[in-house]
């Protein structure tokens, strides 16, 4: 996390209260929608993820302080559901489904294949933050298993080898975009 | 010539390429200039054919599939009289406007689906044109009560699974003394192999509309929740359309259509938990909270949310409703059993030859809907048995086949009606690998509030890997029974109750494939990593940790490498 890596010392020197400081204006633009409704913490949560692609630490404790729940409650939210992510995801999150259907047609195949060309295990994201690898439970697209999910667009009745072969295309596009 | 050119883009379809094809269709109209109205419907449930795009020239339809953006123009051609080069036969799935050419959709009886690939979803007028909200405007000339004994007499079950009468639930909630009362809609489709409800939200939004509002009117709601997966974006921006377009029309707000009924109604989306579909953990959801389940009663028809009495169905009962309504619970009634009307629909899925979507009046057996719908297993494969309800359900052999869909002749199986998932495995899947699968499922999403589901799951999951490494002995399958027997017993709520079913209906059925692992170290469908050495990538990733260390190596692990 950050740019520089902290020292372990430093970590445990108080530097004062990071929320002292307003939070910033695309985050309080989102709290302020939502002040005083008990019920929205869930939604709330949705939709800083959206703007950030994922749950910074900051976006949760401003949550908790700004609408008045203790931290736990947000993190303990925001850890119960599968659809919050705590560190930022790469530009393209691949999602394989090992959903029943998936499963019968040998997705969990393509999963190792995938893993062994990127490098990467399950929930975790290419050095150069390019993919994001993650499992889901179902698509709901369970006619075309098995099925891979590339940012939103759907790919049906995938193969090991058309899964590498369109992953290792947005690499070649990526780093085509770096040399030019 | 009146012409209309429809095109199923649900999920489904557009994942199979219906945009690419609509982009060609209308390429081709507007280069020949054709006064043809194209219309993007839901899906027809045919989604093994899909993307399928259906022809209406003056009341003659023909529907085509799948087609890709180079068929669009010679289909297109044939129609509109420029020759062309011809199709294929195969292209064509059915000729008639009622579709009883395709034995696939001839043996269905579709009422929740009836609409979904026929209208367009996004418009309110296509629903009204085809009785949209007649039932509602019918239920508001009644008094609640004989709503409520409407739907009694129809017999219509809760079709999230448990088959619990909706008229008795109505008249639970109906008759609590305190107020606000409010409605749920439980679309949290999380059964792994399920996608009913997704297809009747992106295809006919406003029938669950209608339904929820005949119920509220029953019951004295005055508020709605529809609680559904934020994993179908298009079903969540289906029922944000609808919802508007019911507020401009006057159904949904305050004094609705004069009769001084207020109700309003709200999206919640979930955020992809499996134990929210269990309606106190959904109700906690709600209320911004982890979905955790608490004990039961008070039920949600007495306590529920906020604390106040609260009706919970799933998306087909409700979409049930309006058709109830309109033709009378006889009607109903009559297309079922004696114990339970209507029809109920099905996921198909697996290793079928035509998967898709379908819906079958109740009392018509597995083997009439796998083989007479689903065309049988794929071709050149053995149907070994077909899986029902998902992670809470059970598997079902081939001698069983005649049993008929229904909640009690079903649940005798051991297996159960489930929400409608419906997984047809062949003779290449190992049923030992197969229930694994779903303990990976159960324990991954057991919310850890009481013991025995939290530990109980991830110890089945434990002994089930053990077998398939084929580590395990005759002792492991005691404990693993015994074991089954206390989860089932002693968990909080219908996820731990259900998780072992997997587990007992294949030891009950396939017990034969357990003993081939643990005796012969032999798994027979060539799946597990003991047998040929292949890697099983389900024995990696998060679930390594289970029981057993990560030996994906093409090594067979002998006994001395065995853990505890």
């Amino acid at each position: 996390m950050g740019d520089q890596q902290p020292t372990a010392l430093r970590r445990y020197i108080y530097q004062g209260d990071p929320l002292l400081a307003p939070p910033p204006p695309e985050l309080a633009a989102i709290l302020e929608r939502y002040r005083g409704q008990p019920d929205a913490l869930i939604t709330v949560l949705e939709e800083i993820q959206d703007h950030y692609g994922y749950l910074p630490q900051q976006g949760l404790q401003y949550t908790a302080h700004e609408l008045g729940f203790p931290l736990s409650r947000v993190y303990g939210v925001a850890t119960f559901y599968n659809l919050f992510q705590l560190s930022p995801p790469g530009r393209y999150v691949v999602r394989i489904c090992k959903g029943t259907a998936c499963h019968v047609n040998r997705s969990s195949e393509i999963l190792t294949r995938v893993q062994v060309q990127l490098g990467i295990g399950e929930d975790e994201t290419t050095p150069d933050g390019l993919l994001t690898l993650q499992t889901v439970a179902c698509m709901g697209a369970c006619s075309l298993a098995p099925v891979m999910v590339i940012n939103d667009r759907t790919y049906g009745r995938m193969t090991p080898e058309k899964a590498c072969t369109a992953l290792a295309a947005l690499q070649a596009e990526a780093s085509g975009e770096g040399t030019r | 010539m009146r012409t209309t050119i429809r095109v199923g883009v649900s999920t489904c379809g557009l994942a199979a390429g219906a945009e690419a094809v609509c982009s060609a269709i209308e390429t081709y109209l507007h280069r020949r200039q054709l006064p043809v109205t194209l219309q993007r419907t839901g899906c027809l449930g045919a989604c093994h054919r899909e993307p399928l795009v259906e022809v209406m020239v003056d009341g003659a339809s023909t529907l085509y599939g799948p087609v890709t953006p180079e068929r669009v123009t010679p289909i297109l051609d044939q129609h509109f009289g420029a020759g062309g080069r011809g199709i294929a036969a195969d292209w064509v799935v059915s000729r008639r406007p009622d579709k009883q050419d395709y034995p696939f959709l001839a043996r269905q009886v579709q009422i929740t689906t009836q609409l979904c690939g026929v209208i367009d979803p996004s418009s309110l007028d296509h629903y009204l044109a085809h009785s949209g909200y007649e039932a509602f405007r019918a239920a508001l000339r009644l008094p609640p009560e004989a709503i409520v004994q409407i739907v009694t007499e129809a017999r219509l079950r809760g079709r999230g699974g448990a088959g619990y009468p909706t008229g008795l639930k109505w008249e639970h909630t109906r008759q609590q003394p305190g107020t606000p009362k409010f409605i749920i809609c439980n679309a949290d489709e999380g059964d792994p192999g399920a996608f009913m409800d997704r297809t009747m939200i992106e295809g006919d939004p406003h029938r669950l509309l209608e339904g929820m509002l005949i119920a509220a009117h029953a019951i004295g709601a005055t508020q709605g929740y529809i609680y559904v997966r934020a994993e179908y974006p298009l079903a969540v921006k289906a029922l944000r359309r609808a919802i508007t377009q019911a507020q401009e029309y006057g159904v949904i707000g305050r004094n609705i259509l004069g009769s001084g009924l207020d109700f309003t109604l709200t999206i919640k989306e979930g955020a992809g938990a499996f134990v929210c579909g269990e309606e106190t953990a959904l109700i906690h959801s709600i209320e911004g909270a982890r979905g955790m389940p608490r004990l039961r009663p008070p039920y949600p028809s007495a306590q529920g949310l906020w604390g106040y009495p609260t009706n919970i169905n799933n998306v087909e009962t409700y979409c049930s409703v309006p058709s109830i309504i309109l033709n009378g619970p006889g009607w109903f009634a009559g297309l079922g059993t004696a114990r339970s009307g209507g029809t109920k629909a099905f996921a198909l899925t697996g290793a079928i030859a035509n998967s898709g979507l379908v819906e079958v009046p109740i009392g018509m057996t597995l083997r009439e809907l796998i083989v007479d719908i689903g065309g049988g297993c794929q071709s050149g494969r053995t149907f070994k048995a077909v899986q029902l309800g998902g992670p809470s359900g059970g598997c079902i052999p081939t001698d069983l086949l005649d049993t008929r869909i229904d909640y009690e002749d079903l649940h005798a199986t051991g297996a159960i009606m489930g929400s409608g998932g419906m997984v047809v495995v062949d003779d290449t899947t190992c049923m030992v690998d197969f229930t694994r699968f779903f303990l990976t499922f159960t324990q991954d999403e057991s919310c850890g509030k009481c013991l025995p589901c939290r530990v109980g799951t991830r110890k089945m999951l434990g002994f089930l890997t053990r077998i398939t490494h084929g580590q395990a002995d005759q002792t492991d399958l005691d404990r693993l029974l015994h074991l089954c027997e206390t989860v089932r017993l002693g968990s909080l709520c219908g996820l731990g109750q259900t998780a072992p079913n997997p587990v007992l209906t294949t030891m009950r059925y396939f017990k034969d494939e357990y003993l081939a692992h643990i005796a012969d170290k032999r798994c027979p469908a060539h799946v597990c990593p003991l047998d040929d050495g292949r890697t099983m990538a389900a024995a990696s990733g998060s679930n390594g940790r289970v029981a057993l260390g990560t030996k994906h190596t093409a090594a067979v692990p002998g006994p001395e490498e065995r853990q505890v």
